[in-house]
């Protein structure tokens, strides 16, 4: 039966994240973008709040009693509100860790999870997207071909938060390159492994607190065992429509207090006599910026509710992560639009969110519910 | 409770009765009764009638009615405003010309419902459950006031035991059918205090056949045609006194508890509109992607933007918009159900379904090149039938500028 309402966990997962956004994270976003660094302490706390341990179960050290995307949205969208780049940090774990508790062997759960339950954060991060500018999951570039008891890396990746840090990476590359997505497998990469280099760190438009780095494989073997989901392999586009629904919720977030930036600014601007939200041109904008947030969010809400009753959702979680991307680019644009030249310097949070913003159409697998 | 998106048993049984309803009923006269404007489909109106006793006009009068005493019997989660959206999507989905002139208590019904007193509703609504069609209508707009619903002209004074209304109503939908086709009502907004701006305007229930109201013109319309629209002229036409609907008294207006109801109204309304977009927008893209699929153009979601062609961005952002609207609908319906203010949320489905349904509709028609625009098909009928959408039960702009009240926090005055 249809209902809008969070559940229990759901309303207790949101008003622990909100408040942890807005007493931990928000006041260190500007001086993080500026920095080019997340503080430790923050992101020690933002740890100690649970949100992967708290999915992996017992039996792997952990918990919690498994995955939802829905609350995951849920979670997201409350700590990006506080900034995007220190939530991408903090959660960029996450898409090793779910990616091996949703499809990794037994084995595999065995050895990597009970990392993500301990009391400190350990890096860990993931390598999908690729330095081309017609980059596409289902195409690429990367590969990863058998031979004997071991897999060989090949290819070029870009945008790897944490690289240089990280014990563990998860990279994606084509096992069976020329056959879409079907054809992607995910391998399970600790650091140091011969034949992987970590390049310089790379300077971004924006989410310039997140450390992201180029990572390059030249013949770099693997175990065939290293393989996700062992010789059964993995379901890519799963795992891919998981991180896009991870994005649109962050996208939802940031473009949220964006929103309410540009609220209180268009009402206690005044111009020629009123406050700017007393005119049309201004108010429309607004009213339409609050429209989309709330249109996206329910497209968010109900792909990952699709996932979340094991119903298909690729298709969705595509749809909105695409709407998404231009959600948070078109309110993000207005927000520097009302405040006119204000928005422009930097010391307003806008020009932070016009930038980060643009993001959300390159970024991939960055992050997961 | 928890978020769910699966609709109750009971509202998919209904969902899927409708729609095979609307594939075998509805849709196929669609374009007869666009081409021979101002013909009714007498058989199947009739058929609606008798099936349906009214309660299909929008889930709205009668059914209200008869779900509100079930309800005190078995206490079950309500999900009455909801399964009317999916009837209405559904409905749409078939023609939005022939759903529009259903029979039923429709608009002026809605507002018996929401503001009448329990003999009120008792004398005007009876009438819908018999077994020939009746409508109402609601007369709001005049030649010179729209969405400024303060501006109305027309008139009600107090003579002894009557109102008498003297004025202008145009763009009354379903007028001849309420009060020429059958024995119904309209609901006709006058002022009995010009001085008292919008605390002086009230609803008056004048029945059919009553001397002083004169039916003046039918407009001849780009979309749907099957529904009648008309002006209305009252002479000194008098009404009884107790046909007002809520308190006679002029008081501060957004204070009384009748003017909350009758703003209540739009909160159900709107969204309903809403959803008459939906399913409009819905059969544009179900067939869009049908002749696409017949000439082999596959879709490749989930590809990056980059490596898109046009069409593909097109059609993700037309079924996103869709379904965006639908759920944005949903959820404004579902506050409804659950005693939740819902003003906000009616209208941000409103704007949201409005502007989404113009967008796919004049997008498909761009699609499908020279068929789009042939009347071999039915595409570019939805897209003007679905105009009506972004205009009728107040237009996008209306629905951003109440958004944009509450997010702001201001009022009527701070933001005109």
């Amino acid at each position: 039966m249809v209902s809008f309402e969070l559940d229990e966990e759901q309303k207790m997962v949101q008003e622990t994240v909100a408040s942890f956004a807005a007493d931990q994270i928000e006041p260190l976003m500007r001086d993080s973008d500026e920095d080019g660094s997340v503080p430790e302490e923050v992101i020690a706390k933002g740890w100690e709040l649970g949100l992967v341990g708290g999915c992996i179960p017992e039996e792997y050290e952990g918990f919690g009693e498994g995955l939802s995307a829905l609350t995951g949205t849920i979670a997201m969208e409350e700590m990006a509100w506080g900034d995007l780049s220190m939530s991408l940090h903090m959660m960029a774990p996450t898409v090793l860790a779910y990616s091996v508790l949703d499809q990794g062997t037994e084995d595999q759960k065995k050895q990597l999870l009970p990392a993500f339950c301990e009391e400190e954060y350990k890096p860990s991060t993931s390598a999908l997207i690729e330095p081309y500018y017609n980059f596409c999951p289902s195409a690429l570039k990367a590969t990863a071909l058998r031979d004997g008891e071991e897999y060989v890396l090949n290819g070029a990746k870009c945008m790897v938060p944490l690289a240089q840090e990280s014990g563990e990476m998860i990279v994606f590359a084509a096992t069976t390159p020329g056959t879409g997505f079907a054809g992607v497998d995910a391998f399970l990469v600790p650091s140091g492994t011969k034949g992987m280099e970590v390049g310089e760190r790379e300077k971004n438009m924006g989410i310039k607190a997140l450390a992201t780095y180029p990572v390059t494989f030249k013949d770099c073997r693997v175990p065939a065992v290293s393989r996700l989901g062992g010789n059964e392999g993995s379901d890519f586009i799963r795992l891919l429509s998981r991180c896009r629904l991870a994005l649109a919720a962050m996208a939802v977030g940031m473009s949220k207090h964006a929103l309410e930036h540009s609220r209180d600014y268009a009402v206690e601007r005044v111009a020629f006599g009123e406050p700017i939200g007393s005119r049309q041109a201004i108010a429309f904008m607004i009213a339409e910026m609050a429209i989309e947030i709330d249109a996206t969010r329910m497209l968010t809400w109900e792909a990952a509710w699709r996932c979340d009753k094991e119903m298909d959702f690729e298709k969705e979680a595509a749809l909105t992560k695409s709407y998404a991307a231009d959600m948070a680019m078109m309110v993000c644009d207005r927000g520097v639009q009302i405040m006119g030249g204000h928005g422009y310097i930097r010391e307003n949070p806008v020009e932070l969110w016009f930038r980060n913003a643009r993001g959300f159409a390159t970024f991939e697998g960055m992050a997961m519910v | 409770m928890t978020i769910d998106f699966e609709l109750s048993p009971r509202i998919k049984g209904t969902q899927k009765m409708i729609r095979s309803f609307a594939e075998t009923a509805v849709r196929p006269i669609a374009r007869q009764f666009d081409e021979e404007e101002h013909e009714k489909p007498w058989d199947l109106l009739k058929m609606v009638q008798q099936v349906m006793g009214g309660g299909i006009g929008g889930a709205l009068g009668t059914e209200k009615k008869e779900e509100a005493k079930e309800e005190k019997k078995e206490k079950k989660p309500k999900e009455i405003n909801l399964a009317g959206a999916v009837t209405v999507e559904e409905i749409f989905w078939g023609d939005a010309g022939i759903a529009l002139s259903f029979p039923g208590p429709g608009l002026g019904g809605a507002a018996v419902q929401a503001s009448g007193t329990p003999e009120q509703k008792e004398t005007f609504l009876a009438r819908f459950s018999g077994k020939e069609p009746v409508w109402a209508a609601m007369a709001i707009t005049e030649p010179e006031a729209g969405s400024d619903t303060a501006s109305i002209k027309t008139t009600a004074v107090l003579d002894g035991d009557e109102w008498v209304l003297n004025g202008e109503k145009i763009f009354v939908t379903s007028g001849k059918s309420s009060l020429e086709y059958s024995d119904g009502f309209v609901v006709v907004w006058a002022t009995i205090d010009r001085k008292a701006g919008r605390a002086g305007i009230k609803p008056f229930v004048v029945d059919h056949g009553t001397p002083g109201m004169e039916l003046t013109k039918i407009e001849d319309k780009m979309g749907i045609r099957c529904s009648d629209t008309v002006s209305l002229s009252f002479m000194d036409c008098r009404i009884p006194k107790e046909n007002i609907l809520g308190s006679p008294e002029v008081v501060d207006k957004t204070k009384t508890e009748g003017f909350k109801k009758v703003m209540a109204t739009f909160d159900a309304t709107r969204p309903l509109v809403a959803a008459m977009s939906v399913g409009v927008g819905q059969a544009s893209l179900d067939f869009l992607k049908e002749k696409l699929t017949e000439e082999g153009v596959e879709i490749r979601y989930g590809i990056n933007p980059q490596r898109m062609t046009s069409l593909e961005r097109d059609i993700m952002k037309m079924e996103a918009d869709l379904k965006a609207a639908r759920l944005l609908t949903w959820r404004a319906l579902w506050m409804l159900d659950n005693g939740l203010r819902n003003d906000l949320q009616a209208s941000m489905a409103k704007a949201k379904a409005g502007l989404a349904i113009n967008g796919i509709t004049q997008k498909a028609v761009e699609l499908m090149g020279p068929l789009g625009y042939s009347r071999e098909y039915l595409l570019e009928k939805w897209m003007r039938d679905s105009k009506i959408n972004d205009i009728f039960e107040g237009t996008g702009q209306i629905q951003l500028l109440i958004t944009a009240r509450r997010v702001l926090g201001f009022g009527r005055d701070q933001l005109k």
